[in-house]
């Protein structure tokens, strides 16, 4: 099932990446082949069969409800692309 | 066609914020109010290498509200990562739970109306699942930018949804009030709807009466108070009448209220259509509740208020309107209950009207909480006693009421002695009074002499505000009769 | 006693010399500085390397070790893969996306190996994200095999591998998704492992497939990797798939001599699984593995064909899951909070496909949007949901195999390192490459990569072996027989082979 460019585009939007015209058509190639690969699981009949979606088939371990955390606004923000008055700036959210 | 015509049809899901210390996957504190970002730690904030770790107090209160609501409690339940771009949502995915959730169905019995037209209702619950709270988005201008405060990433979530089972605004209100006072009398949420602790969506269509098919629904997202939850589905509801009526039509969408508008509109960031992508979040492994470990929080689980309402109308002998009253929030029915205990089951009733009367109009006129009540359970009792073995009047207690709002004595009682408000049901010195009143109003004895009975009410009248309300009215009454016809 | 140059000497010589101060950890470190400095320039190995912060490290190592408090790796010069996250060093994924990112904390790693004394030197180059099998996709650019210049060093961690077969650094951690430890260890020609999935805690490791990845071991050989993994492992509280159990001592389990010393793998039974070795195999590679097989026989080991039917589904399966959990994995980069931010845009969506795409390479981009198709909506069912039926089949494979065999020995890749650039058009073909090592991370197990030869080009090739969940010991003591029988893992590259420095050391 080849990919049309229009959906390419709704997965680059879907991810946040935009894709230069003259890149179009290669990703569309290599994305094709690579969905090409994945296509041969569809050969195997796997009803009945549970999806294992950890190799480990145990039980979640919790924590207990403390608080552990201290203030470390400083550390972070000093790495932060922009911040202001304690805040992580970034383009107006229009909601 | 008419709104007559139309049935609507709601369903609500509603966000309740755990009361935990700590956040749901990570150990930062949830309390309210930090200065920004102080409370977002390296996991809240999804800096790279960090994982979250469940907190079991949040399961824990997701397992009482799943006992509260008689639904079945998930022996294994899946996190799932909801994935979107949104600056307050760090990781670009809510860690939430989808195909398995932790609570699943359930019913809950909601009462709307007052008096005569009142009706109670069941309406079901689809699930309720535990995930993650976002971050907030400040839109105050930082030179035209947002500002991302992420302490509140993390906390703890339980959304709580409905099947499609309400059919005004103001049975989703009810339903929205009575899931609000259950979840802090299981004390699970805080619900301070001013803090955002409590928030609902309510998916609103209509549809012809009488048909089968749900009409398209809009989602009204993030109401935090009863107000615009009223507002804004009656707002929804005639807009969707009217776009319908007049031949017009509309697509499924999610819509924001507007308080100052009372007007909903579409929201502008969820135009393109959402694939949240839904899998199991690899870095959580299932969620599973032994039976053993429901049974130890079973045994923790305060009497719910159906079943303390049903138990005062059979112990108490309240009606079913009181008994309801009563146990509309935990403290009301604390209150009443420490009262009742001090003053013994037998005076219930009467526990009962001046919880709800004089006490509730008092808390109202002063706008305090209950808990906060100046005059206690066991003062109310010790007030109650006196009224109920006729030391005093139901006016002198009121007057007594006021003094022990006040702080002016510890108990009824010594409030009583000191200003001498026990009621006077000496013959003698009534008689005194009585003659008196005789004497000085000779008009209306001659009136009653001559038939006119209201004349003896003036004359009673005259003794006790003569006593300062501290004679029998019942006792002045029989003791003038007998005088004058003597 | 062989005298062989100190910075090829094993950890366990190491250790003997800084405990009885025939040398120093700062004596120790300078000679690695300096190789580092002065070949690392032809292998691209290292990202960064913090001179003054190893030294120091070594310094108090010294200190350590004067009070006689020294564990098995203080004072032991190593090096991390720069996706462990360190405090106050750059950690980069080998990506734009980081090229500014200072940790604020150190991973779970990074932290035990801190508590051991061991000395770190660095971080090494990898595949962007940890995702590609040749260190080419890397934004500080490809990492060149110490044995041919010119020529792929494996991935992702190859500049772990690449870094220990040039002899810059004894010893390094490394990331395994789908064979990043592996098949670089065989494509370098040093021994490499990656344990049991839950054995080594997440925190701070910058995810690329969350039910995936799982640290690991470079060293020359499988007692050095001994020595390195006891101090990777252990039960971590702030990774809820970290596993609590006790921490083995390995290098101890490995040296205690065998019953038989002429045939000291008497009684283990090695499963082969034939399929493997048919079509698309490499002739050289096939001789080579066949002989290592023979050399296990000798060694007293009994040999079986086992059959894993739904391995060769292994590959699509495998990239369907890794690149979904990647896709989602870096949703985070989003330039708000840290990271590479565009510099100029619209509006918010144009700030976050402008950073994202910036900050990101082709091949990393490509899984990403190949994830997001996976999970979508109308897809998940076939592909994703597939996959993970597909992963419990091949698990089931297995767990029937070692029903019958102890270990699973095969190639550990299809092919031998390869030529720059010569698979950079076609990603699907390196894809394909992993056939071999991704079905033991669908599974979870445990997997050990040890040189067993040479093509005629001089390439090395590695022979993988396969554990039951929690077999690293007896995985490491297999290698370990085997190359007390053998002097494949001896070799080395010309690089280390040329002891300009002239400090030797009895082995």
């Amino acid at each position: 099932m080849p990919l049309s460019n229009e959906q390419l585009m709704r997965l680059a939007r879907l991810a946040r990446l935009s894709i230069p015209d003259d890149k179009v058509d290669i990703t569309r190639k290599q994305l094709d082949s690579i969905f090409i690969l994945i296509a041969q699981m569809q050969a195997v009949n796997t009803t009945g069969i549970e999806p294992m979606s950890h190799p480990q088939e145990l039980a979640a371990r919790l924590r207990e409800d403390v608080v552990t955390e201290t203030d470390c606004r400083t550390a972070f923000q000093a790495i932060a692309p922009h911040t202001e008055a304690g805040l992580y700036l970034v383009p107006k959210v229009i909601e | 066609m008419s709104r007559s015509d139309w049935e609507v049809v709601i369903g609500l899901e509603i966000h309740a914020q755990l009361n935990t210390a700590s956040k749901i996957f990570s150990g930062a504190s949830t309390a309210f109010g930090a200065q920004p970002n102080a409370q977002a730690c390296a996991v809240d904030i999804g800096l790279p290498g960090m994982l979250p770790v469940l907190n079991r107090g949040a399961v824990e209160r997701a397992i009482r509200f799943g006992l509260a609501l008689g639904s079945r409690v998930a022996p294994k339940s899946i996190f799932a990562r909801k994935s979107y771009f949104y600056p307050d949502l760090p990781n670009g995915y809510q860690i939430s739970q989808f195909e398995q959730p932790v609570v699943q169905g359930g019913a809950i019995t909601i009462r709307i109306g007052d008096g005569e037209d009142a009706y109670e209702k069941t309406v079901r619950l689809t699930r309720a699942h535990l995930e993650e709270d976002a971050g907030k988005s400040l839109h105050e201008d930082f030179h035209g930018m947002s500002g991302i405060d992420l302490n509140r990433a993390g906390t703890p979530l339980l959304e709580i949804v409905s099947e499609p089972d309400m059919r005004s605004s103001a049975e989703a209100v009810a339903y929205a009030r009575t899931m609000h006072a259950l979840v802090r009398w299981i004390d699970i949420c805080d619900g301070n709807m001013q803090e955002g602790s409590f928030r609902c969506d309510a998916n609103v269509s209509v549809r012809k009466k009488g048909a089968e098919a749900f009409g398209t629904r809009r989602e009204i997202k993030n109401l935090n108070s009863f107000r615009f939850l009223q507002q804004a589905i009656d707002f929804e509801v005639g807009w969707q009448i009217e776009t319908l009526e007049d031949g017009g039509s509309f697509v499924q969408a999610t819509v924001l209220f507007d308080p100052a508008t009372g007007q909903t509109r579409m929201m502008r960031s969820k135009e393109d259509a959402h694939d949240y992508r839904y899998f199991p979040d690899p870095d959580l492994l299932p969620l599973v509740i032994e039976p053993e470990w429901i049974e130890r929080v079973r045994a923790t689980m305060p009497e719910l208020p159906t079943a303390m309402k049903a138990r005062f109308e059979r112990e108490l002998g309240l009606s079913a309107q009181d008994a309801g009253a009563l146990t509309v929030t935990k403290e009301v029915a604390d209150y009443f209950q420490a009262a009742v205990a001090a003053a013994g089951a037998a005076h219930a009733k009467l526990c009962a009207n001046w919880v709800m009367g004089e006490l509730a109009a008092r808390l109202n006129k002063a706008g305090l909480e209950i808990v906060c009540a100046p005059v206690s359970p066991a003062q109310l009792a010790g007030l109650l006693l006196r009224v109920a073995d006729g030391s005093i009047s139901n006016a002198i207690a009121r007057k007594v009421f006021e003094a022990l709002w006040n702080g002016e004595g510890d108990g009824a009682d010594e409030i009583i002695e000191r200003q001498g408000l026990k009621q006077v049901t000496d013959s003698g010195a009534l008689e005194a009074m009585i003659d008196e009143a005789i004497a000085a109003n000779p008009k209306s004895v001659e009136e009653f002499r001559a038939g006119k009975e209201k004349a003896l009410n003036a004359l009673v009248g005259q003794v006790m505000k003569a006593s300062r309300g501290k004679a029998n009215p019942a006792q002045v009454n029989e003791l003038m009769r007998r005088k004058l016809c003597a | 006693m062989t005298p062989v140059p100190i910075f090829d000497a094993p950890v366990s010589a190491l250790r003997r010399a800084l405990d009885e101060k025939e040398i120093s950890s700062v004596e120790l470190t300078n000679i690695f500085l300096d190789r580092i400095e002065a070949f690392d320039p032809e292998l691209n190995a290292f990202i960064t390397v913090d001179r003054d912060r190893a030294l120091a490290e070594a310094r108090s190592a010294d200190a350590r070790i004067a009070r006689n408090e020294a564990d098995p790796l203080t004072g032991i010069p190593l090096a991390h893969k720069d996706v462990f996250c360190t405090e106050g060093i750059l950690t980069t994924c080998a990506s734009r996306m980081l090229s500014n990112f200072v940790s604020p904390y150190d991973a779970h790693v990074v932290s035990l190996l801190k508590q051991a004394g061991a000395v770190s030197l660095g971080k090494t180059n990898l595949d962007e994200f940890a995702m590609g099998s040749s260190c080419e996709t890397s934004y500080y650019g490809p990492v060149i095999n110490p044995w041919k210049p010119g020529t792929i060093a494996g991935g992702s961690s190859g500049g772990s591998a690449a870094a220990v077969a040039a002899r810059l650094v004894p010893i390094a951690t490394g990331t395994d998704t789908g064979g990043s430890v592996r098949q670089p260890a065989a494509f370098c020609g040093i021994t490499g492992i990656k344990p049991t999935y839950g054995l080594i805690s997440r925190y701070g490791t910058i995810a690329c497939a969350s039910s995936l990845d799982q640290g690991g071991a470079f060293g020359a050989s499988a007692e050095d990797c001994a020595f390195l993994l006891s101090s990777m492992t252990g039960f971590d509280t702030r990774d809820s798939t970290s596993l609590d159990r006790p921490v083995e001592n390995y290098a101890a389990i490995i040296g205690a001599g065998a019953p038989d010393a002429a045939r000291p793998l008497d009684g283990l039974t090695i499963g082969v699984p034939r399929d493997f070795f048919s079509t698309g195999l490499n002739d050289e590679i096939r001789t080579a593995v066949e002989g290592a097989l023979a050399q296990y026989r000798a060694l007293g080991a009994s040999l079986r064909d086992i059959d894993l039917p739904n391995v060769r589904l292994a590959v699509p399966a495998y990239y369907v899951i890794a690149m979904a959990e990647a896709s989602s994995n870096l949703t985070k980069f989003d330039g708000v909070r840290y990271g590479h931010r565009a510099a100029e845009y619209a509006d918010l969506v144009d700030m976050y496909c402008k950073s994202r795409s910036e900050g990101f390479g082709a091949e990393v981009q490509r899984r990403i949007l190949t994830g997001t198709f996976v999970l979508s909506h109308g897809y998940y069912d076939a592909y994703y949901l597939q996959a993970q039926k597909l992963r419990r089949l091949i698990t089931g494979d297995f767990e029937r195999a070692f029903a019958e065999c102890d270990l699973i020995a095969c190639p550990t890749s299809p092919a031998t390192a390869w030529a720059l650039g010569e698979m950079s058009d076609d990603p699907v073909q390196m894809y394909l490459g992993d056939i071999y090592t991704s079905p033991v991370n669908l599974a979870g197990l445990p997997g050990l990569s040890h040189p067993c030869g040479f093509n005629a080009a001089g390439l090395p090739i590695g022979l993988q072996l396969i554990g039951s969940y929690f077999s690293e010991a007896r995985l490491l003591t297999a290698a370990h027989r085997f190359q007390q029988a053998t002097d494949w893992h001896l070799r080395r590259p010309p690089i280390a082979g040329s002891a300009h420095i002239p400090d030797t050391i009895d082995k």
